[in-house]
């Protein structure tokens, strides 16, 4: 029993924040919303350089072989940028599945792939526009399908950092991979979302505790009374509780059982209700300014908003903890259960 | 990061449950802050503890203990918590005074207080709040004036859980003069040394558990006093963050009520509203969060971390996940919930009420938002 980071999940990480932190500031989030685009073409091929997208790929298709904390480690600094990017999405969900149905695929030798990925459970895509090629889901099987074999439609999202598309393809000109395991993929994409709403928690709450240290009103930091204090303390509170979860969801994903898939969803209910109650303590002690377009928490509250609701609503994951609530022992030596 | 236990630990955990399954009372005993006569019935148990050497697995074996790491201790603690054993009347002492000992006693100090305080020989009550110290607790105003050998106590203490019955108390008190953070010394004082004297307080639940301690010139050696002198601010933060962040509240505990949670939930649903359901699984996930996290300190402090200021969301989390939980299950009972309850069995409106104390012991919530703010968040004071 060890419930530590060992250091190279560290290391990598942090290697990970600080290119995130130096290409993704808010003049570029502002730059690109300017020039109307969630795609750079400079940062993506910085993301693929230092071997982000090959994390989970099995190092027989020239991946790195690594597990799902460590990309929920990189996930989780996706989220403190609020990345515009399709690196978790694709490099964590659609190219191992890739990989899984179709080993030796041709797209798997260039870490740059954008898979993008429809699951029935998503209405729309997101990334579209810059697929390489997507893995669509349609009675079980994935299907494998090129930009030219699908029609997409803009669908108007809140994210402008995140564009996703309704897409029409049909069956007869896609490449049919097979039954896949598309539950693995939303246990993947749903412990990821909620590994990025961890950074999007908290880099609400640095921004808050930014602004309230600087803003003065009568004669004093907003950030000295307790009233703001206390929003942004209930914030950091719920942010340290949902952690552990999505990390041990992470280590034990592999497990494959309904208490694996129990801490999944519980990890992806309070990755996300943390995300979200940081954002919005972060827009009341922004003030007014929190309610402009200027300051960029709104950026935070809608990415959160975005992941909340897709590959599983917050009902379908609470019926998954319900499922292995009431169905296995429950009580203080089952913590780390497993399926005998 | 490995989440299983290893064979050894899983030896441990049937060790205890043999154990504790051959020990523990059939019968509940009665609240060791309702009369005397359960308050002795507890420390017996505490003998029985000790004469399995149950006493504080953690601390090493020349001092009572044996010498297990922390995660033994959580797996201790959720077999004896699993097992329904009573609760540990020398909570302040074991799990607040003990690793306080262990960091700045000497080691006489340790063989002479931790052995007694394993066997429940020697118990312990808190002796800090005043009545015009409490959430600020630098404003303590009791003074120990030292002479010779000796340290001579006056003032008037407040708050104190267990004092009525207990031993020994650890009490914060300052050089006469002295102001604040300063001057201040963590000493030990017998309870029924002369010049002690206790008056009982009454609790919203009817136990009289909490007592108010007047000392006028109580009189006790200088080996009484832990650490240095003037060292007692640093030394009651050191405690408080022991108390927050680890060992006041094993999430066991929560385990426990959330898998009876859902037991009633199970039984209940089908005359109770619907929607209550997310409250039981929100209770269950909430027990959970609390564990994990606990595993995590638990790995990190083995791994040589100290406890900081994140203690703090501990008590937070806890101390509002236990309403949370009473609370929906009143709200499962319905129209039976204000009905004491007639036979053995979870007894939800006593926790409920027990729980509302929780925001407000070990630091009041409202300080603890404080202290995350001020010295995780960095913002000003």
């Amino acid at each position: 029993m060890d419930f530590t980071l060992n250091d190279e999940q560290t290391m990598f990480a942090e290697t990970a924040a600080t290119l995130f932190g130096d290409t993704c500031t808010p003049e570029h989030w502002r730059r690109m919303m300017e020039q109307d685009t969630a795609f750079d073409a400079a940062r993506w091929a910085q993301i693929v350089e230092n071997g982000f997208s090959l994390i989970l790929l099995p190092e027989s298709a020239g991946g790195l072989g690594l597990g799902d904390l460590d990309f929920a480690l990189i996930a989780r600094a996706a989220g403190y940028v609020a990345l515009p990017e399709p690196l978790v999405e694709s490099a964590g969900v659609a190219m191992p599945m890739l990989a899984s149905l179709a080993p030796d695929h041709a797209l798997l030798s260039d870490p740059a792939t954008i898979l993008a990925i429809g699951p029935a459970c998503n209405p729309v895509v997101a990334h579209a526009d810059v697929a390489t090629a997507f893995l669509l889901e349609r009675d079980g099987h994935a299907y494998l399908a090129t930009p030219d074999q699908v029609t997409l439609t803009p669908a108007a999202t809140i994210d402008p950092l995140r564009r996703v598309f309704r897409v029409e393809w049909d069956a007869a000109n896609a490449q049919d991979l097979g039954a896949a395991d598309w539950s693995l993929a939303l246990d993947r994409a749903a412990l990821f979302a909620a590994a990025q709403g961890l950074g999007l928690a908290q880099r609400a709450v640095d921004l808050a505790v930014a602004y309230a240290t600087d803003r003065t009103q009568f004669g004093k930091p907003i950030g000295s009374y307790q009233a703001v204090k206390h929003h942004l303390a209930s914030a950091q509170v719920a942010i340290e509780f949902a952690r552990p979860v999505v990390f041990a969801a992470a280590a034990q994903l592999a497990q494959r059982d309904i208490f694996a898939q129990a801490r999944i969803s519980h990890a992806k209910l309070v990755g996300l209700e943390a995300a979200d109650k940081a954002a919005r303590a972060s827009i009341q002690v922004h003030g007014a300014m929190g309610y402009s377009w200027e300051v960029d928490v709104h950026l935070f509250l809608k990415r959160t908003l975005a992941l909340t609701g897709s590959w599983g609503t917050p009902a379908y994951h609470r019926n998954r903890v319900a499922a292995r609530l009431f169905t296995r022992p429950a009580g203080p030596d089952q913590t780390f259960a497993r399926e005998a | 990061m490995d989440l299983s236990y290893t064979p050894e630990q899983q030896a441990f955990r049937a060790q205890v449950r043999a154990w504790l399954e051959a020990h523990v009372p059939a019968h509940p005993l009665e609240h060791f802050d309702a009369t005397r006569e359960g308050f002795e019935a507890h420390r017996a148990w505490e003998a029985t503890l000790k004469s399995g050497n149950w006493g504080m697995v953690t601390w090493p074996v020349e001092y009572g203990g044996r010498g297990l790491d922390l995660i033994q201790w959580l797996i201790f603690e959720e077999e004896y918590y699993r097992a329904g054993a009573p609760g540990r009347v020398n909570q302040n002492g074991i799990f607040l005074l003990g690793p306080t000992l262990m960091e700045f006693g000497t080691h006489e100090q340790k063989q002479r207080f931790l052995p007694p305080m394993a066997s429940g020989e020697e118990i312990w009550a808190q002796a800090w709040s005043e009545p015009q110290a409490g959430s600020d607790l630098a404003g303590v105003r009791a003074t120990a004036r030292r002479e010779g050998d000796e340290y001579v106590l006056n003032g008037h203490k407040i708050w104190s859980s267990r004092a009525v019955f207990a031993d020994w108390a650890f009490g914060l008190f300052r050089e006469p003069g002295s102001e604040r953070h300063k001057g201040m010394s963590l000493i030990f004082f017998r309870l029924d040394a002369p010049g002690v004297t206790r008056n009982p307080i009454r609790k919203i639940n009817g136990h009289v558990g909490f007592a108010e301690i007047l000392l006028e010139d109580v009189r006790v050696p200088a080996f009484n006093r832990l650490g240095d002198e003037g060292q007692g601010w640093h030394i009651c933060m050191a405690t408080a963050g022991f108390e927050r962040g680890l060992m006041l509240r094993s999430p066991a505990r929560y385990q426990v009520a959330a898998a009876a949670l859902a037991d009633l939930w199970q039984a209940r649903k089908a005359d109770a509203d619907p929607v209550l359901e997310a409250d039981v699984v929100r209770a269950f996930m909430n027990a959970e969060a609390y564990a994990l996290n606990i595993y995590q300190t638990a790995s990190r402090l083995m791994a040589g971390a100290k406890i900081g200021p994140e203690a703090s969301t501990n008590k937070i989390f806890w101390s509002e996940l236990d309403i949370h939980l009473n609370q929906t299950a009143l709200a499962i009972l319905g129209a039976e919930a204000e009905l004491l309850p007639t036979s053995a069995g979870h007894d939800w409106l006593d926790d409920f009420i027990f729980s509302l104390a929780g925001p407000i012991y070990a630091g009041s919530n409202e300080i603890q938002r404080n202290i995350i703010a001020e010295r995780m968040l960095g913002l000003p004071r």
